[in-house]
């Protein structure tokens, strides 16, 4: 079947989701929810992976202006995001099926904007004009924020959805600026009339800049990150899932379509590279750092969002550098690496965000610092979850480790570059990358070993319950592909081989195959080559082979109390918390993380004698305090200023609008 | 691939797993006699594995799954690292199987399970040791990245074959970016390892333990996993040190000869490797714990500061 047809299926899936939502009640509302949901999820994989295979193909639908109809199109890069959004998408549905029984009731505004919010997303990847995307950006944007705001009974809650309609709207306004100005150079909304525009290097730059920063913003990529860890962790579950697997990865999509593909077709200037590739190093190590330092599990998860976000721009910084220097082979390595990674985020964050919700379920809590032990009460969530873990810290043999290697590869293979902070930037680049992977490991260690290990630490963990089927199945499909794509890379890659072949005219699939389908070898096997069937494979032998020879007959095992350095009186507050894991790294980091410590000591009796030891730590986003809120601070100023002009009388608007033509003239003449 | 350079692999992955206790052995031995002990032998650690896998399992009431998992997972990614690590063959078919990113991140597995091992049982030296062991961790794996990237730039490659022989095929010459690697590798080297200066592996004292901390709890053939594990990963750093900046002796050809040669010369310099070891442990304290981060940092800034001296005065000349 023709791709089109399957991404048309998929978006009327998801109006039929819409709709029955909207009239039905009660149980079948949250079944017909999940079911168009599910199908519209299933449509928009097989969508993506027809159109990876196919041609490009495309449709002018007659709604939107009078003058111009909406155009839609799959080419290489739109279907891959159509798989990215089915892939996840299926997932979800089955999960919510689960999780929201506890919304029954009052899910109305949850299970309509929904399926709106997935068809903003569809709706963006498919776009073939500016009018469309647009569009659809906005509808994403919108349903998303009246998702984050769904429990507005909470301050919290309302704060978050502010701040992100705020950021979005932002953002949506530096893309509509990149779209005017490609309007300028193209005449037309079209993105194929923006594609055959020649634009002049000045104008092509002014794009690149606003369209940075608008997808920027909206992928969360540090400084412009500060709605994300805000409006993550408020929404319901399922959509923190769909908002960091998804809708982050179609601000990337949008980033590649406008840099790459309609600004002068993949001609890139040289310092556009560095900028994206500093952007990226910056939110990997920033992101991570500032993950390791909360105890609210999923504003943690939505720090290494950023994190993630910050991997994927290295691999399309260096692209871009290399593509501008000559090197297509290694640009189309590195968009590659980006893209392998935007699909394995979709999927381990997905997960994450899905066990996130399992746990609060469970546990009634987002704080970390209560939970505990859940690997005894939930022992499969748990073992979803230390797939995702594993994925996300990039260790083999799971997704994560593929994507980043693939990332390594291209840093290191990068030959000498321009002047000498060029040279400096890719080796540095690679070095945060490790940085950040090193420290992801850190800090998924501490998420699960502080909520699914150890006792539990409130009442709530010790008496929490695994989830329902549904939920299991839900979690179970992304760990599955977790595993699946960091096993047979070689399967995927050339999958992906169109979109470079689109974007920069080169081919990879041929090297990628050389060597069998068993080993990954990106450029030539002597250079570098990662099998990770032969490591799983050897590595199942050896523990194999050592439980066989270990476990002869009748060995038993026997259970005792554990060491306690001889105090009989161990109780589950003295276990480490999440605070004190990351101790020594708020110490190590000081200086970027700026804890705010206090400790109160109560000396009733004498001032030898401490009675009571109360230590508090806060680690604040200092993106947010240093930039965001005097950005804030002084469009309010300003605001106050223009209002106090607004206030005066007749003879001061004359005054103003005879400045104002005399301004004119002085300037048009 | 042919079956005797398959088996030839297999069995030089043997050699080095069998042999690192014996190494830890010469450690500890010559520790001794420089303190003017005699010690107990080269054969002693194998002796304490071999006891400790007969002995029978006490695990904690509340140990999960992950607790008698660990070890297995920690000894096999470990193998599986070491098997890629030639110390006597360079051509080896499944040295195709992980390249040096790939070998720094079948250790840094083994490392997490570990650290959720130490976290499994809920005390609050597991958490100590596990927070202690990531943290220093996530500094001395990309300080090891770095060093390992100066050498495959210089070879285009991370496949630890062809570096191996780039390094033997080009002349020798003064590079100082090796010098940095060179120092680098060896202070990350120790920290991984946990040796002193960075940690203590005979401490008996559970407040300034690393990797000792996250390992408390095991007993029996787990105890012998972790500890074999451990003895694997040091001969391994030692063979990669080996490998990367002095690999003549080791033998390209699968001769019967050049093997044996192969062996003597890794033998010689994991023996004289181990005994620098012994000095260093012998002469230097261990570190305060908030000065092993200086530590480890400087080694990073020493890396990094090698890969810019290759960039700057090596290529192109």
């Amino acid at each position: 079947m023709n791709a089109m047809t399957l991404a048309a299926g998929s978006g009327i899936a998801a109006l039929a989701a819409a709709a029955g939502a909207g009239l039905l009640r009660g149980h079948l509302q949250r079944s017909a929810l999940c079911l168009f949901l599910g199908i519209s999820g299933l449509l928009s994989a097989s969508a993506g992976l027809v159109g990876l295979l196919t041609s490009t193909a495309s449709l002018i639908l007659p709604l939107g202006l009078p003058w111009l109809p909406m155009h839609f199109r799959i080419d290489g890069l739109a279907a891959f995001f159509l798989l990215v959004i089915g892939a996840l998408l299926v997932p979800v549905a089955i999960y919510s099926q689960g999780y929201l029984k506890g919304y029954q009731g009052r899910m109305d505004a949850l299970a309509v904007f929904l399926p709106l919010f997935v068809i903003g997303m569809q709706g963006v990847v498919l776009a073939n004009d500016a009018f469309a995307f647009m569009l659809f950006w906005e509808l994403m944007s919108i349903s998303s924020y009246f998702l984050v705001t769904f429990e507005h009974e909470n301050l919290e809650n309302r704060k978050a959805g502010f701040i992100y309609l705020l950021m979005a709207h932002l953002a949506g306004l530096l893309i509509l600026g990149a779209f005017a100005v490609l309007y300028a150079s193209g005449g037309s909304f079209e993105f194929s009339a923006m594609r055959a525009a020649d634009i002049s290097s000045f104008w092509a730059s002014v794009a690149f800049l606003l369209a940075a920063f608008g997808f920027g913003t909206k992928a969360g990529a540090v400084p412009m990150h500060g709605w994300l860890p805000d409006a993550h962790p408020v929404a319901p579950s399922n959509v923190s899932a769909l908002m960091s697997g998804i809708m982050l990865k179609v601000a990337i999509f949008g980033f590649v379509r406008v840099t790459w593909d309609l600004i002068g077709s993949g001609d890139f200037q040289w310092w556009w590279g560095a900028v994206v590739l500093a952007a990226g190093a910056s939110s990997a190590v920033f992101g991570v750092l500032f993950a390791l330092q909360q105890h609210d599990l999923k504003r943690l998860l939505a720090y290494h969002s950023i994190e993630n976000i910050g991997i994927i721009l290295i691999g399309l910084g260096l692209s871009m550098l290399l593509a501008h220097f000559g090197h297509p082979m290694l640009a189309a390595l590195g968009l590659i690496a980006g893209l392998y990674h935007t699909i394995n985020h979709a999927l381990f964050k997905g997960l994450l965000f899905m066990g996130a919700g399992a746990v609060l379920h469970a546990a009634g809590t987002r704080d970390m610092e209560s939970m505990g032990g859940l690997v005894h009460r939930m022992p499969a969530t748990a073992l979803f979850f230390l797939i995702a873990s594993i994925s996300i810290s990039a260790l083999p043999p799971f997704n994560g480790f593929v994507s980043e290697w693939l990332t390594f590869q291209t840093a290191l293979m990068s030959p000498q570059l321009g002047g000498a902070l060029l040279t400096a930037i890719v080796p540095f680049s690679a070095a945060m990358l490790a940085l950040a992977g090193a420290l992801a490991a850190a800090c998924f260690v501490k998420v699960f070993g502080i909520v699914f290990l150890g006792h539990a630490r409130s009442e709530a963990a010790a008496s929490a319950h695994e989830v329902d089927a549904w939920m299991k199945v839900g979690m179970a499909i992304p760990a599955f592909f977790c595993l699946l794509l960091g096993l047979l890379p070689v399967l995927f890659v050339p999958l992906l081989d169109v979109i470079p072949r689109n974007l920069l005219d080169v081919s990879l699939a041929a090297h990628v195959h050389e060597h069998g389908w068993l080993w990954l070898s990106p450029v030539d096997v002597s250079h570098a080559s990662y099998s990770a069937p032969v490591a799983l494979a050897g590595m199942l032998t050896i523990g194999g082979l050592a439980f066989w020879w270990l476990h002869p007959k009748g060995s038993t095992v026997r259970r005792g109390s554990i060491w306690s350095c001889g105090n009989p009186h161990l109780n589950a507050r003295m276990q480490y918390t999440a605070t004190s894991f990351s101790q020594p790294l708020r110490r190590i980091f000081g200086g970027i993380l700026q804890p705010d410590e206090h400790a109160h000591i109560e000396r009733p009796a004498h001032k030898l004698l401490s009675q009571k030891v109360r230590h508090a730590v806060h680690v604040a986003d200092p993106v947010v305090n240093r930039l965001h809120r005097p950005l804030a601070d002084a469009v309010l100023t300003l605001a106050h200023a223009v209002q106090k002009e607004h206030q005066r009388g007749i003879h001061a608007y004359l005054a103003w609008t005879f400045a104002t033509v005399l301004v004119l003239l002085a300037v048009f003449t | 691939m042919s079956g005797t350079s398959l088996f030839l692999q297999i069995a030089q992955a043997v050699v080095l797993v069998l042999f690192a206790p014996i190494a830890a052995g010469v450690v500890s031995t010559a520790k001794a006699r420089l303190q003017n002990r005699r010690g107990a032998g080269v054969l002693q650690p194998w002796r304490n594995l071999i006891k400790l896998f007969g002995k029978q399992v006490v695990l904690a009431e509340n140990a999960s799954w992950i607790f008698r998992f660990a070890p297995y997972v920690v000894f096999t990614a470990t193998i599986m690292a070491a098997s890629c690590v030639p110390p006597l063959l360079v051509h080896t078919p499944l040295s195709l199987t992980a390249d040096v990113i790939a070998l720094v991140a079948l250790l840094a597995l083994a490392r997490f399970f570990l650290a959720l091992a130490g976290m499994d049982i809920g005390t609050a030296f597991g958490g100590m040791g596990a927070s202690r062991e990531m943290t220093f961790s996530a500094l001395a794996e990309p300080a090891m990245l770095m060093s390992v990237f100066v050498l495959s730039i210089g070879a285009q490659s991370t496949n630890l074959t062809t570096m191996i022989s780039h390094t033997l095929n080009t002349p020798i010459v003064l590079q100082p970016s090796l010098a940095f690697a060179l120092v680098a590798m060896l202070m990350v080297a120790v920290a991984e390892n946990g040796r002193i200066p960075v940690d203590n592996p005979t401490t008996h004292l559970e407040l300034t333990m690393i990797h000792e901390a996250m390992i408390l709890e095991y007993s029996g053939r787990h105890l012998a996993l972790m500890e074999w594990a451990a003895m694997i990963k040091l001969t391994l750093f030692a063979t990669l040190i080996i490998d990367l900046f002095l690999p003549w002796g080791i033998s390209i050809d699968a001769s019967l000869a050049g093997v044996a040669m192969g062996l003597v010369a890794w033998l010689l310099k994991l023996i004289g490797f181990l005994l620098g070891l012994s000095l260093v442990e012998t002469y230097l304290a261990k570190l305060r714990l908030f000065e092993v981060p200086e530590f480890l940092s400087t080694a990073f800034v020493i890396a990094f500061l090698g890969l810019l001296t290759h960039y700057m005065l090596e290529i192109g000349t």
